[in-house]
């Protein structure tokens, strides 16, 4: 297991040499939180109410000319993803923004991971920090591999968002099962995804924005 | 035996080198499309009626040149759809906007006619109407006008029994 509780310092995770190859600039951190989830508290909510305040629909309109929307895009039509069709984390919260007229509060992390999106434009997701083995990285899957909860193997050469034993989830998809929080988690993993054109330094922000907003 | 594979493997090389750089070559052509794609989609607001996605081809993995190629070119073709189906509709949109003001200059001419934001590519609900002054007596009397309307209604909410699904960015489902 992973021993990081509360780490003081985005992790930079590995990058499968084949991959950091073709993807110049593909990159992953983490930062492991020594709580779980939960309901959020007041503050978090009164957060997501002042931030659908500043979310304007020309804010969205004008999302894709902005240089990190845009790059994660352009990274989605590169390996295989339509992002018309499977929204970048960015797109689909803006897109929850003007279907539901605001921010819902959902539950401590997804709220934190909605705020620092929001706010980044970063791709970020979490894991369950009790169920991973060793560092975080990418990596593309080998012959037969599976993603737990799913049936069949995946197709070789899928990427994936693994740990050192398995893949964990599929990059910009589903989670594998029992690796993502639920209401039993203890401890979570951030995890952010860089792509060419997102500087490494608004990846380092989204994640303690994203930590600051759990209240480690 | 290992002299031809040692003559083989500069070739070998130098194809993977050039496939390498094709692939790059197509990843930043993509990168170009989609910014005009996306600089389409911002002037094409709040029209309508626009298709915009382009397909994808089964990822996420590393696409092969082929399959860039592929992406590439129904970019391309997206593009000069959006660009063509745009330009129509600013043809459209400023010949009714030259008819909302000759409305405007001679109501008479236009009994009737109606022209909305949408045809002149605006937002929002207003619309210019050419109707007659007090009603029947303004009809028999030759008292035409244009009447500009005053917007949308009022927001009622979200309709009920209409779920909204949404991504869970880390808790699982």
């Amino acid at each position: 297991m992973r021993q990081f509780m509360s780490e003081a310092e985005p992790v930079r995770g590995w990058v499968a040499p084949d991959l950091a190859a073709e993807f110049e600039g593909l990159g992953v951190y983490s930062l492991g939180v020594d709580r779980g989830s939960g309901r959020s508290p007041r503050e978090v909510k009164g957060q997501l109410r002042e931030l659908a305040g500043r979310f304007s629909g020309g804010q969205v309109v004008n999302m894709r000319h902005q240089a990190i929307p845009w790059a994660y895009r352009v990274f989605f039509r590169q390996i295989g993803l339509d992002p018309d069709e499977q929204r970048t984390p960015v797109e689909e919260i803006a897109l929850r923004r003007m279907q539901d007229g605001g921010f819902k509060s959902q539950n401590l992390l997804d709220d934190a991971l909605t705020i620092a999106i929001a706010e980044t434009s970063v791709a970020l997701r979490a894991f369950d920090g009790d169920r991973i083995d060793g560092d975080v990285g990418l990596r593309l899957t080998d012959v037969g591999e599976e993603l737990e909860g799913r049936r069949g193997a995946l197709p070789p050469g899928t990427l994936v968002i693994a740990d050192q034993a398995r893949p964990l989830g599929l990059l910009f998809g589903a989670t594998a099962e029992g690796r993502g929080v639920n209401p039993k988690t203890k401890r979570m993993l951030l995890c952010a995804v860089g792509v060419k054109g997102v500087p490494d330094i608004a990846v380092e922000e989204a994640l303690w924005l994203a930590s600051e907003v759990i209240g480690v | 035996m290992p002299e031809l594979l040692e003559q083989e493997r500069p070739q070998s090389l130098a194809t993977e080198h050039g496939e390498a750089l094709l692939r790059n070559e197509l990843r930043r052509q993509i990168a170009r499309l989609e910014h005009q794609l996306s600089e389409l989609w911002a002037s094409a607001f709040p029209r309508r009626g626009f298709e915009w996605k382009v397909g994808a081809a089964g990822g996420p993995r590393i696409l092969g040149a082929a399959e860039l190629e592929r992406v590439r070119d129904a970019l391309v073709v997206r593009v000069r759809e959006a660009q063509i189906e745009l330009g129509r509709r600013a043809d459209v949109e400023e010949a009714n906007r030259v008819l909302v003001e000759r409305m405007i200059a001679d109501p008479d001419d236009y009994r009737w006619v109606r022209i909305s934001n949408e045809d002149v590519g605006e937002r929002e609900c207003k619309h210019w109407h050419a109707r007659p002054r007090w009603g029947f007596v303004g009809m028999l009397l030759g008292w035409w006008r244009v009447k500009m309307s005053s917007g949308c209604p009022l927001a009622s909410g979200a309709p009920v029994g209409v779920p909204h699904q949404h991504l869970s960015l880390g808790e699982e489902t």
